[in-house]
C-alpha cells in the first residue's frame, strides 16, 4: 500500500534520516519503535509530505508516486497524520476541528458516520463540542488531534505517540479503540513508547536509531528479542 | 514544615469550574504526584500555584505567606519554577542562551563567567553536558524537556512543579530520568509532578493527591492512593491497578 525507499532527510547540516525505507501492507497495522531522536517523527513527516527528503528517495501509496506532492494533498490521497504536539487548530472548537478533518472531498459523505465513531470513542469529546479547543486539558486536546485525523477517513492512519499525556485509563481505551479501528481495513503507521501495548496491536514492526533502520520483524519476533526487551520493554539488562 | 498550602482554591473558565474547592499541603522535601483524568484540573492548577493564572478563589500560601495575589515572576522569585507539558522553550536562541534567561531573572542575578560556569553544570545535571551553544531549535523534544528542566532549577527553586516531564520516553530513557528526579529530591527541592506514568509515580512519590473534576477525590501514600477503588475506576481502569 505505501512504500518508501531510501530516504535521507537533513535538517541544516544534521542528517536526520539515513537512507530509509519501509512498506505497509493494506490493513496492517505496523509499529516504528527507537529512542528519542532516533528519527521516528522525522520519518512520519516524510510520510505525510511535511518534509521533502534529499533527492533519491522514493515514496508511493497504492502504485502511485506521491513524492513531492504538497502535504495537503495526502488525506485526500486517504493518507492522515497524528502529529506530534497535537496540532489542533485551538481558537476552533472541538466540533469545527473534527469538522475540518473531513474537508478532504472524499470524506465528506461520511462525515456524520465518522464523527459518530471519534465521539463513541472519546465520550469526553461528545460532553465539549462547543468548546474551545486551547482551554482543554493537554490529554483533550490529544483526543481531538486523534479524532480529527480520523474524521478524513483515512486508508493509512500515522500516528505519533497516540498516548503521550492521556491518563491510563483512556490509554487502555485507546489501544482498544485502535484495534477495532485496525479491523475495519484500516492500515495504521504508529509510533509509540508505550511499546507492549502498540506490540499487542502490530502485526509488524520496525527498530530505529540514530536515523536508520536497524531491525525489522513481525511483532511476536519483536516482542520475544532480548535486545528490544532492554531497550523498549523495561526487561532488566 | 509546610512549604506549600492550597485553601478552597477554585478556578472558573466561564461557565467551568476547572479547579474546585482544592486543599492540600505539601511538606518540605517531599515529592508529590498530582494526578487524575484527562481535565480534571491538574495542570490549572499548576497554573495557578505559579501564578500563570489567577485564582478565582481561596488562597495559596509558600513558607506561610500568601502568594495568589502575586504575579508569576514574583512567585519565580520566591523559589517556585515549573515546567510546562508542552515545552516553552526559547527557540531561536541557544541552549546556554535559554537557561542563562532564567540565571539573569534571578534575584541575584549570575551573568558572564560566572553564568557560564553554571549553565555548564546545569546542563550537565540534565544529560545535556556541552550542548549550550546548540540552537534549541535543534534539539529533540526530549532534550528540549531537559533544556527547559535545567532553565526551570536555574532558578534555585524550593518548589519544583512539572507538567508530564517524563511523558514521551522509552524504558531506557525513563529510568534515566527517574534517576535525575531522585537527584533532584535528594538534593532537598520538594518537587509536585503531574505525571501519567504509573512506573515513574511509584518510583518516586511517597504520596499522591488525585483529583477528578476539579476536586480531589483522594490524598495518602502512594500505594494506598494507588489501590484505592474510586481512583482506579475514575482514572487508572483495571488494566493499570
Amino acid at each position: 500500500m505505501l512504500e518508501l525507499t531510501n530516504a535521507a532527510l537533513r535538517y541544516g547540516k544534521h542528517l536526520a534520516l539515513h537512507g530509509v525505507g519501509i512498506s505497509i501492507a493494506p490493513n496492517e497495522t505496523v509499529v516504528v519503535l527507537g529512542a528519542n531522536g532516533a528519527g521516528k517523527s522525522s520519518l512520519l513527516k516524510v510520510l505525510g509530505g511535511l518534509v521533502r527528503p534529499e533527492p533519491g528517495a522514493a515514496l508511493t501509496f497504492e502504485g502511485a508516486k506521491i513524492l513531492g506532492r504538497p502535504a495537503h494533498d495526502f488525506p485526500e490521497l486517504g493518507i492522515a497524520l497524528v502529529p506530534e504536539g497535537r496540532g489542533i487548530f485551538g481558537d476552533l472548537t472541538v466540533a469545527e476541528n473534527l469538522q475540518l478533518g473531513a474537508h478532504p472531498p472524499h470524506a465528506r459523505p461520511h462525515e456524520k458516520r465518522q464523527r459518530d465513531l471519534v465521539l463513541d470513542l472519546f465520550p469526553r469529546l461528545a460532553e465539549r463540542q462547543g468548546q474551545t479547543a486551547r482551554t482543554m486539558s493537554g490529554g483533550e486536546q490529544q483526543m481531538v488531534a486523534i479524532g480529527r485525523a480520523l474524521m478524513s477517513c483515512p486508508k493509512l492512519l500515522m500516528l505519533d505517540e497516540p498516548s503521550l499525556g492521556l491518563a491510563p485509563i483512556v490509554t487502555s481505551e485507546l489501544f482498544t479503540a485502535l484495534g477495532r479501528i485496525s479491523s475495519t481495513g484500516i492500515a495504521m503507521l504508529v509510533v509509540e513508547q508505550n511499546v507492549k501495548a502498540s506490540l499487542a496491536i502490530a502485526q509488524r514492526g520496525y527498530l530505529m536509531e540514530a536515523g536508520r533502520i536497524t531491525g525489522a520483524g513481525t511483532a511476536e519476533n519483536l516482542r520475544a528479542d532480548p535486545a528490544v526487551q532492554r531497550a523498549f520493554l523495561g526487561a532488566v539488562a | 514544615m509546610s512549604l506549600l498550602t492550597l485553601s478552597n482554591v477554585t478556578k472558573r473558565f466561564g461557565g467551568l469550574t476547572a479547579v474546585n474547592d482544592l486543599s492540600f499541603t505539601l511538606t518540605a522535601g517531599e515529592t508529590v504526584g498530582l494526578l487524575g483524568p484527562n481535565g480534571s484540573g491538574k495542570t490549572t492548577a499548576l497554573n495557578m500555584i505559579s501564578g500563570y493564572l489567577p485564582v478565582t478563589s481561596g488562597t495559596i500560601a509558600l513558607d506561610g505567606t500568601t502568594i495568589s495575589t502575586l504575579g508569576p515572576e514574583r512567585i519565580t522569585h520566591r523559589g517556585v519554577a515549573r515546567t510546562f507539558q508542552l515545552v516553552r522553550a526559547l527557540p531561536s536562541l541557544t541552549v546556554g542562551e535559554n537557561v542563562l534567561a532564567a540565571l539573569a531573572f534571578r534575584k541575584d542575578p549570575l551573568w558572564g563567567k560566572d553564568a557560564e560556569a553554571r549553565i555548564e553544570t546545569l546542563l550537565a545535571n540534565v544529560g545535556l553536558p556541552g550542548r549550550q551553544h546548540e540552537e534549541a531549535s535543534n534539539l529533540t523534544y526530549i532534550d528540549l524537556k531537559r533544556m527547559e528542566l535545567a532553565r526551570a532549577l536555574a532558578t534555585e527553586p524550593k518548589l519544583l512543579l512539572l507538567d508530564e516531564w517524563l511523558a514521551g520516553l522509552n524504558p531506557t530513557e525513563l529510568r534515566a530520568g527517574i534517576d535525575l528526579i531522585t537527584r533532584l529530591r535528594q538534593s532537598g527541592i520538594t518537587i509536585l509532578l503531574v505525571e501519567h506514568v504509573m512506573d515513574a509515580v511509584r518510583a518516586l512519590c511517597t504520596r499522591c493527591i488525585v483529583m477528578n473534576t476539579g476536586s480531589r477525590l483522594a490524598d495518602g501514600p502512594t500505594a494506598d492512593v494507588l489501590a484505592d477503588k474510586a481512583v482506579i475506576r475514575a482514572y487508572l481502569g483495571d488494566d493499570n491497578a
